[in-house]
């Protein structure tokens, strides 16, 4: 049966695809052009880093467009992100680097990481509603009568001496004494 | 025979292999009719407990039918009987099986050296869970020899499906013992981390046992579903905070008894940051379990209130606030179970109609797809919750 998926899944869907097809353009820039990026930068003996960072970018873009539910994928890409804004964050103190374009460029991933981070939240959530929708065992309660009427059913349970809780933990009763007014509680 | 075997992390495979034979007076083989995948099983698949080797079987929930018996069994046993085999192999002689610590049974540990070097003495032989205790072959197979068969069985009558009777062998005790543990007021709240099988065990009992509130709380919304239909109020812990939900249901003042029916494997989720650093000393081996529930259980519980631990530890856990505990006076209950001490009393419940198990149960399959469905339960795809074996 075809499964139809609501237009909130699909804008999270349309956005996911989006983010997969610019992980894989990204991950293309930092690998192929990893000189350059890392010239402009002003992080040249980071160039091999860049580089191998397109490849995660290039990966990860491909299992979002690749797999069926690219939920896992994109918080793949915010743990990605949270490296490349630690990368890019220390490179703020480094005499060498050019700072202007360092703060440029973890704006950018900042703004990236936004979007991430509501795409993978939608994914998520459309993603429950849906399991709601599709296995409800609300009718799976295993008890002949409604829970509230079979609450304490198996009251002739007496529990066993060593799993007992201690007197002093037991809900505190007020002492009935003969013959003296019991102040309200 | 066939029979499922281990091979690694996520690696189960369903070969042939020879037929059980008796080798003590004492055992037993039984045809198993009925078996089923454990979430305590998924430890060993994900490959999170120490002590399996490759080829070993699978399998500690099964029932069956008494195909052979040893000579010193035949007084309890004969060709023929119906029987639920309990998870713990007892000996029923020694001093815990005579106190009814049936878990800590003091000889059916055949490795009993092992256990000790990592838990300081031995605990019971069990099925098909690791050398640690014993390396019995398991029971997700057409036959299973049981050791100490005299003891270890649960008779059970004809004319009640294996549905309703498989689960004696474990989650149905299990969760029964963590509620009695609880020693449950009419005016308690029992909070339940974790709504998978014996959660949802839990849940029946705390409210059979008669609980005012019982809170399940889970992030899977079918097993939420299925914890509702038992009576439970539902936390889902990915869309709420579950200290600030459970003060407000308990007026600030914390449930008085808390249950831990996840274990070792807690959900990993950006929500909850320490599950992350778990799962990362795991990963360097700094750590064996993600103690997060256990965590959150020590904070949220109300002083002088008891924490009962159903869920599977296997070794060494980080960052457990134990300030919170000794000064705010908890008391903790923990053990696997001592199966046969309850089992008595909840077939008389099943047979009474006061509770039928087989809710839970969501897939059932043979024993030849019993590798997928170790899959599709680990992953909680397609709905599952238990599944069932047929061999």
């Amino acid at each position: 049966m075809a499964h139809h998926r609501s237009g909130s899944r699909q804008s999270a869907d349309a956005l996911a695809r989006g983010l997969g097809w610019f992980s894989i353009a990204l991950g293309a820039v930092e690998l192929f052009g990893g000189r350059s990026v890392a010239r402009w930068l002003g992080m040249e003996r980071h160039e091999r880093l860049i580089r191998a960072y397109g490849v995660r970018e290039i990966v990860t873009g491909v299992g979002i467009l690749a797999s069926k539910d690219p939920t896992p994928w994109i918080w793949g890409r915010i743990g990605g992100d949270a490296l490349d804004l630690a990368t890019l964050g220390k490179e703020l103190n480094e005499s060498d680097a050019d700072r202007d374009r360092v703060g440029i460029a973890m704006g950018a991933v900042a703004g990236v990481t936004v979007l991430d981070v509501m795409c993978a939240n939608a994914l998520t959530g459309q993603s429950m509603q849906e399991r709601a929708r599709r296995w409800d065992y609300s009718d799976r309660s295993g008890l002949p009568r409604p829970a509230d009427q079979m609450r304490g059913a198996a009251s002739d349970f007496q529990t066993p001496r060593d799993m007992r809780i201690p007197d002093a933990l037991r809900p505190y009763k007020q002492p009935q004494l003969q013959g003296r007014p019991q102040p309200s509680m | 025979m066939k029979a499922l075997r281990w091979y690694g992390k996520g690696d189960i495979r369903c070969e042939s292999v020879p037929d059980p034979e008796i080798e003590d007076s004492r055992d037993a083989i039984i045809k198993v009719t009925s078996c089923a995948i454990c979430g305590s099983d998924l430890h060993l698949y994900d490959h999170f407990m120490p002590g399996m080797k490759k080829g070993d079987i699978m399998g500690h929930e099964s029932m069956g039918e008494v195909v052979e018996v040893g000579s010193a069994a035949k007084s309890s046993l004969k060709v023929g009987d119906r029987v639920v085999i309990p998870f713990t192999i007892i000996c029923g002689e020694c001093d815990q099986c005579k106190r009814g610590n049936f878990s800590v049974c003091e000889r059916t540990n055949r490795n009993g050296e092992l256990a000790a070097t990592a838990f300081g003495h031995p605990t019971a032989g069990l099925f098909g869970y690791t050398h640690l205790t014993g390396g019995y072959p398991g029971g997700q197979a057409e036959y299973l020899r049981v050791p100490y068969a005299d003891k270890t069985h649960i008779k059970v009558p004809n004319g009640i499906p294996d549905e309703q009777l498989l689960f004696l062998s474990d989650i149905f005790p299990t969760g029964w013992q963590a509620a009695v543990q609880c020693d449950i007021e009419p005016t308690d709240t029992v909070a339940i981390w974790g709504a998978g099988p014996v959660g949802q065990m839990a849940i029946r009992s705390a409210l059979l046992l008669g609980a005012k509130q019982v809170i399940a709380i889970d992030r899977l919304p079918e097993r939420l579903s299925m914890a509702e239909a038992g009576g439970a109020i539902t936390i889902n812990f990915q869309e709420e905070s579950v200290i600030e939900r459970l003060n407000e249901l308990t007026g600030g003042k914390g449930p008085e008894k808390c249950i831990d029916a996840v274990g070792l494997e807690a959900h990993v989720s950006m929500t909850h940051p320490d599950t992350i650093l778990d799962r990362a000393k795991q990963a360097v081996m700094l750590e064996t379990d993600r103690p997060h529930v256990l965590r959150e259980m020590m904070y949220v519980c109300r002083p002088a209130g008891v924490l009962s631990v159903a869920g599977v530890y296997g070794g060494l856990l980080d960052k457990i606030p134990f300030g919170a505990v000794m000064n705010k006076g908890l008391t903790i209950r923990t053990g696997q179970t001592h199966v046969n001490r309850w089992t008595d009393d909840l077939l008389r419940r099943i047979e009474e109609g006061q509770i039928d198990p087989s809710f839970v149960i969501t897939h059932t399959v043979g024993l030849d797809d019993g590798p997928e469905m170790y899959r599709t339960f680990r992953d909680k795809k397609d709905g599952c919750i238990k599944v069932v074996l047929k061999p």
